[in-house]
């Protein structure tokens, strides 16, 4: 199908769009599951059985298992969605934030910090 | 005739929720974002609303990715939040107008804007959170809410031009409702932050003080942007902005600003909080 206009690549963006809520519609339903406790509950108990019921594609099982945020994004996760799978684990938007720019927690709150600098 | 009186803009971080489940007003961390609400909670003693109109996105709690409207207009008796998977303690709910929610649907689809209508419509943390902020430990609201939902999640979005449309034309069917009441306008979201991405932790203070400057008198200045232009600006969830560009729209002219403050950072997020009034509120704060 013929895109309306290119795609604009804004760097270290991920923009979701149609082609993402496609590839990612497993993962995100999976995630959006999440907002019911049973469900949370399920998934800790086994993560393998929860990942099929959902038709998580390969790459979203991987991404999953090894708990890579940007490889969840690569496969049309969305972060909104994304977030609830973290909370799972304990995780908060600063350890995501770590992880996706390859810094330790405490560096990535500095950088945080850091940009109240000057205003 | 209904008449505005003013607007609460302000971030809605789940965060936030966090803070005040814990108490951690006064917490060094957290004083610099709360003490913004002082000058809202001395305005609001004077200026109760009978209804308020607020603009916000969802972040997968009513709404999946398997039908995602660009607008939705919530028409239900009550509002209740829910569990959004983090299992923490829910707010209240909070009394619905259908009868107003249905004149501004008829209004907007008057004017060309084809919404999504909601009989059912749950609230996330982008709604409990501002209201709690505003109207903190009440024992239950004394207005009645209509909540419109604007699509920041899934691109495309609509056009800042298009969201500041919107509310103007709320701010129509507001002033066309046939009854002596109060309205005040609620944006939030915001400001310039980004959760995803090698490009997470970004903030941009040099356009967020663009957007406070110019929202209270020029909101035109807003819409020079596209909403790919606002996400390059303003990281990926700072297009939460379009709320604020939407509910400011909805104050109809001649809004000023009354307070304003702005912290960074709160989680991953530039804050902040703006009052604004208009000639039909009681008092100037
Ligand atoms: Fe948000």
């Amino acid at each position: 199908m013929q895109m309306a206009t290119a795609k604009r690549v804004i760097l270290g963006t991920p923009v979701f769009d149609g082609d993402a809520a496609r590839i990612g519609y497993a993962i995100n339903a999976m995630c959006f599951s999440f907002n019911n406790a049973a469900n949370r509950q399920a998934f800790l108990e086994d993560e393998d059985a929860y990942c099929a019921k959902f038709n998580l594609t390969p790459e979203q099982r991987d991404a999953v298992r090894q708990r890579n945020v940007l490889a969840m994004i690569v496969a049309g996760g969305n972060v909104y969605y994304l977030a609830k799978l973290a909370g799972i684990f304990g995780l908060n938007v600063q350890d995501l934030g770590a992880q996706q720019t390859g810094k330790s927690v405490a560096e990535f709150k500095q950088m945080l910090l850091d940009q109240a600098k000057g205003i | 005739m209904a008449k505005v009186i003013g607007g609460i803009f302000t971030s809605h971080v789940p965060a936030i929720g966090g803070a005040i489940a814990k108490g951690l007003q006064e917490d060094p961390y957290w004083k610099p974002f709360f003490d913004g609400f002082k000058p809202v909670h001395e305005w609001l003693k004077d200026n109760k609303p009978d209804y308020v109109v607020t603009f916000s996105n969802d972040h997968g709690l009513n709404f999946f990715l398997d039908k995602m409207p660009t607008f939705a207009v919530g028409a239900a008796p009550q509002y209740d939040n829910a569990d959004e998977g983090w299992g923490l303690p829910l707010f209240k709910s909070v009394p619905g107008a259908p009868e107003l929610s249905w004149h501004i649907i008829n209004t907007l689809v008057e004017e060309e804007f084809d919404i999504v209508t909601c009989q059912e419509m749950l609230i996330d943390h982008a709604l409990s959170i501002p209201l709690e902020l505003s109207w903190p430990n009440s024992n239950g609201y004394d207005f009645k809410l209509v909540p419109v939902g604007i699509n920041t999640v899934q691109h495309p979005l609509p056009s800042p031009k298009r969201a500041l449309a919107l509310g103007r034309a709320v701010h129509k069917a507001i002033e066309s409702w046939d009854e002596d009441a109060k309205v005040l306008i609620f944006g939030t979201g915001g400001l310039s932050h980004q959760l995803d991405g090698e490009r997470a932790g970004f903030m941009n203070p040099d356009y967020d003080k663009f957007c406070l400057d110019n929202l209270p008198s020029n909101p035109d200045a807003l819409t020079k942007h596209s909403a790919l232009d606002i996400v390059e600006l303003s990281g990926s969830q700072g297009i939460e902005i379009l709320n604020w560009i939407a509910a400011r729209g909805a104050m109809g002219d001649g809004a000023r600003e009354a307070s304003r403050n702005y912290h960074i950072p709160i989680s991953n997020t530039a804050a902040a909080t703006v009052l604004m009034t208009t000639d039909h509120a009681l008092t100037l704060a």
